[in-house]
């Protein structure tokens, strides 16, 4: 019966859930802006407001994300993975393998059936392995970022483009524009090439179904289409893909506050 | 006469670590069989200049040069000896696999 | 695409052609041409009997071939000099680049070697060679020939691009860069990513905390430093190191790459006074070769 709750601290946005018996109560996200414990501490009020709930009531907090060790409140962390395949198992009993793609990192875990995580692969500190290639390519396309997705499934066929470099990937496409190179072919290559370094590192794990899909990109239609086409296998995905690490915590702390009694 | 080593690193660094497959092109035989064994097609044999002549010598494809860590991931390399490095006999192969440690 | 303009200027490297003088193309036994596409930069130099006669150095247009036109034309301009006149001609540069003109292609870094014994001479044994889209660490013997090779143009970092971002951040021209973050009073430490998309929201975090221009210019090429010095150690840095390709006039990355190899590289030779230019290494190496394999073919 403890209420707990998850804090992931991304690299662009903090995410908060506040969890009692495995449901959820309340979940909210905040920018980080350039004060991020501020607005985490902002994050976890509001969550505590909706939840109609205040700091007493909650039992225990797990802060998970690469900037974990700035959530002030927090009483203990947990690692990304573990925080994902937790929450992988939670959404689908199913889940075997969690694909979370973040602004700046990509992780593939593999769990087993109550969530405990066996296996990863982490891609970190690159740019073109994560939601700030998409970002980046929407940019130079003159795109919404939430139009990318759409415009790639027109596509016919991909575009040539160096995709190893966010930074050549933004050179080529100034040149393709010029040539009048469709921006439909070249959404769709800049997925397919994460589509394909994602799946290599599933790849490396092993396929091993059901594979979900989380994190902020994982609302993208286009990034999940490549995706799909890449595995050759059906993607399950949460509706709130984004929550998925800080419900992975909140469930890690329910745990945790209970082994405190 | 002095044995020159023509040494060429196929591969990358980025920000996510530095992953490699050297060629040592001096003792290459041009064989093939590591071409053979890479489960990925990622090598071939290509013509290299050498001393005004050009020599067969095994290298990484130009598809997967930037993408090596990608490509090399799935045999497993942190854990032992990959299929090519293993089934050179020449030991003209050598691996270097370095991701940054992840918590 | 009014922006797209303002932005040209903070990239434009500087684009030049010359004649040596008091050279005359007439008297050579053997004219050569060697022709280096890279992704940012076309250079061509021509050769009268192993000596360099005329260069070019230009940037890359979408179309490679036409780059290596142009960028052989140039070097021809006002000499007199046509197409027939040439004994062989050597196309080099990046990925399988076209240049329609040549008899063969060599691999760039054949002649990178090649090109940096010849403008330093014999003890050249570490060559760094920083492009537009690719860095690349090389070691050779006392003839030119490549020892050990490592090329990086999976990642931007430590690359004439890189650079670019961060001086069109800061709205500095490209070719003081080196000087401004040379400006600081003390080398602040470098930000902490390589990943020139990371680096450069560090940078503006930076900015915004008051950092002066100058000390976030500092902080990244620093940074960029580390990445290239990373691939040197890599292939072993062996005296005499010399540093070639664009980045080669950035006293800023010149004097942190030293700093921390903790090795002095052989200075640049005055362009004017023997049209040795860093930049056009690749170039002159292969009109080099250009030369050995006519007089090979020759032999026959």
């Amino acid at each position: 019966m403890a209420i707990s709750a998850g804090v992931d601290m991304g690299t662009q946005r903090v995410k908060v859930v506040i969890m009692e018996d495995k449901q959820i109560l309340s979940q909210t996200q905040n920018f980080l802006g350039f004060e991020p414990t501020k607005a985490a501490e902002q994050a976890f009020e509001e969550a505590l407001q909706k939840a109609k709930l205040s700091r007493e009531d909650i039992q225990h907090v797990t802060a998970t994300g690469s900037g974990a060790g700035m959530v002030s409140f927090a009483d203990s962390t947990v690692s990304m993975m573990g925080a994902d395949a937790r929450a992988g198992a939670y959404f689908f009993s199913s889940a075997r393998t969690v694909i979370d793609v973040g602004a700046e990192e990509a992780r593939a875990v593999r769990c087993d059936e109550k969530g405990v995580m066996l296996d990863f692969v982490v891609n970190a500190r690159c740019a073109a392995g994560a939601g700030t290639f998409i970002e980046a390519m929407a940019r130079a396309l003159e795109v919404e970022l939430e139009d990318m997705g759409s415009l790639s499934l027109k596509a016919e066929r991909a575009s040539p483009i160096n995709a190893s470099c966010v930074i050549f990937a933004e050179s080529d496409v100034v040149s393709l524009i010029h040539r009048e190179e469709p921006k439909t072919e070249i959404a769709r290559a800049i997925f397919d090439a994460m589509a394909e370094r994602v799946s290599s590192m599933v790849l490396r794990l092993g396929i091993n179904p059901d594979i979900v899909l989380v994190g902020g990109v994982a609302k993208d239609v286009g990034f999940v289409a490549s995706l799909k086409r890449r595995l050759g296998t059906e993607i399950l995905i949460p509706e709130e893909p984004l929550f998925a690490g800080a419900v992975g915590a909140a469930l890690i702390a329910a745990r945790r506050a209970g082994r405190r009694q | 006469m002095r044995v020159i080593q023509v040494i060429t690193y196929y591969g990358y660094q980025d920000g996510s670590g530095e992953y490699y497959i050297v060629v040592d092109a001096e003792k290459c035989n041009s064989c093939g069989e590591c071409v053979k064994a890479c489960p990925q097609d990622a090598l071939k044999m290509e013509s290299m200049f050498i001393d005004l002549e050009d020599k067969l010598v095994a290298a990484v494809t130009e598809e997967h040069r930037k993408k090596l860590r990608y490509t090399c991931s799935p045999c497993k390399p942190e854990s032992g000896d990959v299929p090519c490095v293993q089934v050179c006999d020449q030991e003209a192969l050598t691996c270097i696999w370095n991701p940054n440690n992840r918590k | 695409m009014g922006n797209t303009e303002e932005k040209t200027e903070y990239w434009r490297w500087l684009e030049y052609h010359s004649v040596m003088p008091g050279r005359n193309w007439k008297n050579a036994e053997i004219i050569t041409a060697g022709v280096d596409v890279g992704s940012v930069g076309s250079k061509a130099v021509i050769m009268a009997d192993g000596e360099v006669y005329s260069w070019s150095v230009m940037r890359t247009g979408s179309n490679s071939s036409d780059s290596a036109k142009k960028a052989l034309g140039w070097a021809m301009e006002d000499t007199g000099l046509t197409l027939e006149d040439f004994n062989y001609i050597v196309g080099t540069g990046y990925g399988r680049v076209n240049v329609p003109m040549a008899n063969r292609a060599i691999t760039e870094i054949a002649c990178h070697a090649k090109g940096a014994n010849y403008i330093w001479g014999p003890t050249v044994r570490t060559v760094l060679d920083v492009g537009g889209q690719d860095v690349k660490a090389i070691r050779c013997d006392e003839t030119g020939k490549v020892v050990s090779f490592l090329m990086n143009d999976k990642c931007a970092a430590g690359t004439g691009r890189g650079m670019e971002v961060i001086a069109d951040l800061l709205k500095i021209p490209i070719e003081d860069v080196g000087k401004v973050s040379l400006s600081v009073t003390e080398e602040p430490n470098p930000v902490s990513s390589t990943c020139v998309v990371f680096a450069k929201t560090e940078a503006v975090g930076l900015l915004r905390k008051g950092w002066s221009k100058e000390k976030v210019l500092a902080a990244y090429m620093r940074a960029m430093a580390i990445r290239m010095s990373e691939l040197i150690e890599k292939v072993g840095c062996e005296r005499d190191f010399v540093i070639t390709g664009g980045q080669s006039k950035n006293i800023g990355i010149v004097h942190r790459v030293e700093n921390i190899l903790g090795v002095k590289r052989l200075p640049t030779p005055n362009l004017e006074q023997t049209g040795l230019d860093p930049i056009a290494a690749g170039a002159i190496g292969a009109a080099l070769y250009a030369k050995a394999l006519h007089e090979k073919s020759s032999k026959r």
